[in-house]
């Protein structure tokens, strides 16, 4: 094992990025481990997210950004319900995906890639059309096979309507997009 | 008036942001200050002999001290004024390191809002007159509220310093939370076989007199002329009959009474003495359940009753002592783990609190000592503990460490070990305080030689599967989620004050933190006296705490309670209202006002009109805002005394 230099690997400015865009004081976490005892993800971690906690709390800013535990994180609060100390640990997770985003570094593209396919279609349709984003996600991922084997127990319950619904105030739908690209580039 | 200003540094503690030299040339420059200057530590003993000399060399007749809060070295100066001949009131403070120093960091500003502090203190000295006070008789008797092992530490530490103990407990015996306890760590010694001694002691003191089932209702009076009202809550058996032989509880019809002993573990019968080591070992009714008060007709404990001591129409009783000192001793109750929705918050029957698990160790518990689980009464060999429930979370509002759950978790994973040697015992933890001497010594023979199983991290959550419990967890050191499927789950409640706690301290006038917990007066240098004279503490009642440091108390509050007693007389606070009877128009405000009930009615050459008694004033100083006239003012505090000071500060 690599002997790790707390001295080195710390970043300050990571941690004060976190604690402001969250609102939530890291120094609150005593590591009793809660969140990870009820985390319904926590199979898949690489890094538990306890864990990511503690290498917040010591600055490690790529440990961290790099990890596909926040990208495998499913936001189901689980961790903050039960964190004694009141620290909402799922915006926590959720700041740490928006500042890798911004900084070009996902390590679970196929996740992201499933979010923008379904941002997309909620952009373009004012709700989700579900064939178009499985045929956005598979053309731009090539996974064809992902999940094929739910089809034969959805399509008989017109879960993938071939054609997309719409729906009233579609334009208003499109103008929060339009709105959220402006304060962005703002 | 030739007044003497000393301006402490404190070290650097104002020194550091105050111009301490500078102040002291700005104070010479105020009215009557013929002597100032700065001094590195008043209170050391070149500081207070400097302020002793200088009274001497220039014929000062006041002093003021610019240094810190008078709460901790008010009396130090007072003393130090005194031993120079003046009067001690003849000295005023001015704090200006909590006021100053230690909450600004601008040194110009802090130097300035010093100077004006003691120009301030100046000129109230310059209104102060001598005052003495006067010397009252003692009550040497002692009231101890509380009947668990602090209360029963303090009263016989009382007793047997040779003075009368009242001994008031809210349960139907004493012996608190220790006589629930089947073993105690680290020694893992019978609770009752060390407690019941001491409790046997209390009845048999002829010092001591016992009201179990009792509650104190009202207190009046101050330090050393107490008068309290103890309800004496019915019992519907007359205790001076009762022999405590038991056949009313063979006989009664009416078995499914809560057990509140055995911490409802099982039930119990109406008519019911707690414990076999109960003291007094006396018979009390339930009326909630009794079918003689439920339905009306039953009567079957007063037919048996070898002495004819059940008394159905007994009624509450309030009698009246008087005392001159009060020791709390209140202790503690456990946190309700069923607001934890993880744990189960209450519904699976074999989800239990340890204290619960206690009396199922017992063998006087509702078991005899073999661990059933509640459910299906089957022998658990698989036990989970989960330390830190209601511990430890700001989330429910209970951000400290109990302080003794760690121990007492140990303890019981012994105990399980030794009372069914092939069960496996986890313990969920999140650190383990072991800070007592031979407790870590404890927790690591739990480890070693008992195999108890410590997990590092939390339970989130309890699934019934079949007739076990699939426990769910994480063990942070292998940075894993965990599960054990657990016959038993016992939950290491944490400590809360008992219930009644904020009401008992409004009664004794006495501060209490945020969690109803009492306030001692110095956290380190005063642990057992509260801010009002004659009011001590013992025990958890002032914080969580294990049996040595709850008996260290009672014996310490003994100890201060004595030291009070040991004085003939004590002297009362001359800073008390007087009235100007040439002023006063009888209109009888300051007497319906008062919450000591210290102002009365006099004559005066036939009209009415308010005088103080002085032994009762406590100097609130409320009269004297109510007084229409200004006839009343507080000594030392009077109206020109408090607007010298005003005036100071804003005309100046």
């Amino acid at each position: 094992m690599d002997v790790t230099n707390l001295e080195s690997v710390r970043d300050d400015d990571f941690i004060h990025a976190v604690m402001e865009e969250s609102g939530q004081d890291l120094t609150h976490c005593y590591q009793c481990g809660n969140c990870t005892a009820g985390c319904p993800c926590g199979f898949a971690y690489d890094i538990q997210v306890s864990q990511i906690m503690r290498n917040l709390q010591a600055g490690r800013k790529d440990k961290v950004l790099n990890s596909r535990s926040i990208w495998l994180c499913l936001s189901c609060s689980s961790c903050t319900t039960r964190c004694p100390n009141n620290i909402d640990v799922a915006r926590v997770m959720d700041v740490l995906r928006h500042i890798a985003r911004r900084e070009g570094r996902v390590a679970e593209r196929g996740v992201t890639t499933f979010w923008d396919a379904f941002l997309a279609s909620v952009r373009k349709h004012g709700r989700v059309y579900e064939l178009g984003v499985v045929a956005n996600y598979v053309a731009r991922t090539g996974r064809v096979w992902t999940d094929i084997d739910l089809l034969p127990r959805i399509a008989p319950k017109g879960k993938l309507s071939p054609m997309p619904h719409g729906i009233q105030g579609r334009d208003e739908i499109a103008r929060i997009f339009q709105r959220y690209e402006e304060e962005r580039t703002r | 008036m030739r007044i003497g200003v000393f301006v402490c540094h404190c070290g650097s503690n104002i020194g550091g942001t105050v111009d301490v030299p500078g102040v002291a040339q700005v104070a010479r420059a105020y009215p009557d200050v013929v002597f100032s200057s700065d001094t590195m530590y008043a209170c050391s003993e070149p500081g207070q002999a400097a302020i002793v000399d200088a009274i001497r060399e220039h014929a000062l007749d006041g002093v003021v001290v610019a240094s810190c809060t008078p709460r901790m070295h008010e009396p130090t100066f007072r003393r130090t004024v005194e031993r120079a001949g003046l009067n001690r009131y003849m000295f005023e403070m001015a704090n200006i390191r909590e006021h100053v120093s230690w909450i600004g960091k601008d040194r110009e500003a802090n130097s300035n809002k010093a100077a004006e502090l003691v120009r301030m203190a100046v000129e109230k000295l310059r209104l102060n007159a001598p005052l003495y006070p006067k010397s009252f008789d003692v009550t040497k008797r002692v009231l101890v509220i509380g009947g668990g092992v602090a209360g029963i530490q303090a009263a016989l530490d009382c007793a047997d310093g040779g003075i009368e103990v009242v001994l008031v407990e809210r349960e139907s015996t004493i012996g608190g939370k220790m006589a629930k306890l089947d073993k105690t760590f680290p020694t893992v010694d019978c609770s009752s076989c060390i407690l019941g001694p001491k409790m046997v002691d209390v009845s048999q003191h002829p010092n001591i007199r016992l009201y179990a089932h009792a509650e104190v209702e009202k207190i009046g009076g101050y330090v050393g002329n107490f008068k309290v009202d103890v309800r004496r809550k019915a019992t519907y058996v007359d205790w001076e009959l009762c022999t405590g032989c038991g056949l009313c509880m063979e006989k009664c019809p009416s078995k499914k009474s809560p057990d509140a002993f055995n911490e409802h573990v099982g039930v119990t019968t109406s008519i019911n003495i707690p414990f076999p080591q109960a003291i007094p070992k006396k018979a009390i009714i339930d009326p909630t359940s009794c079918r003689q008060f439920v339905k009306g007709k039953c009567g079957v404990c007063a037919k048996v009753c070898p002495t004819g001591a059940i008394r159905y129409d007994m009624e509450d009783q309030v009698v009246t002592e008087e005392v001159g000192a009060i020791i709390t001793a209140t202790g503690y109750d456990l946190f309700d783990y069923t607001r934890y929705a993880e744990y189960g918050g209450g519904r699976y029957p074999d989800v239990i609190t340890s204290l619960q698990y206690e009396r199922l160790l017992s063998a006087s518990g509702p078991t005899g000592g073999h661990v059933k689980r509640p459910s299906d009464g089957k022998e658990p060999k698989t036990v989970v503990f989960i330390q830190c429930v209601g511990s430890r979370d700001r989330s429910v509002d209970r951000p400290y460490c109990s302080g003794f759950c760690c121990m007492y978790t140990a303890k019981q994973a012994v105990l399980t070990k030794d009372h069914i040697p092939d069960s496996r015992s986890y313990v969920f933890y999140m650190d383990i305080r072991a800070n007592g001497k031979m407790y870590e010594e404890f927790t690591r023979r739990a480890m070693e030689e008992y195999g108890v199983q410590y997990v590092r991290g939390r339970v989130s959550m309890i699934v019934p599967q079949g007739d076990k419990y699939l426990v769910r967890g994480v063990d942070t050191l292998l940075g894993e989620q965990v599960e054990v499927p657990a016959d038993l789950v016992v939950l290491a409640v944490g400590a809360e004050s008992s219930h009644g706690a904020p009401q008992l301290a409004e009664k004794l006038r006495i501060s209490y933190d945020n969690y109803g917990f009492f306030m001692e007066s110095h956290c380190k240098l005063r642990p057992v006296e509260t801010n009002t004279a004659g009011v001590y503490l013992a025990g958890a009642c002032q914080g969580p705490k294990d049996i040595p440091s709850s008996v260290g108390q009672g014996s310490a509050a003994a100890a201060k309670v004595l030291g009070l007693f040991s004085r003939g007389r004590l002297e009362s606070d001359p800073q008390i209202s007087q009235v100007d009877v040439r002023r006063c128009v009888g209109c009888g405000k300051c007497i319906t006002t008062c919450p000591y009930g210290a102002i009365e009615w006099m004559e005066l050459r036939g009209e009415m009109k308010a005088r103080v008694i002085e032994t009762v004033c406590q100097g609130c100083g409320i009269c004297t805002v109510t007084c229409p006239q200004g006839a009343i003012q507080l000594q030392h505090f009077t109206d020109n005394q408090i607007l010298a000071e005003v005036n100071a500060l804003c005309l100046s």
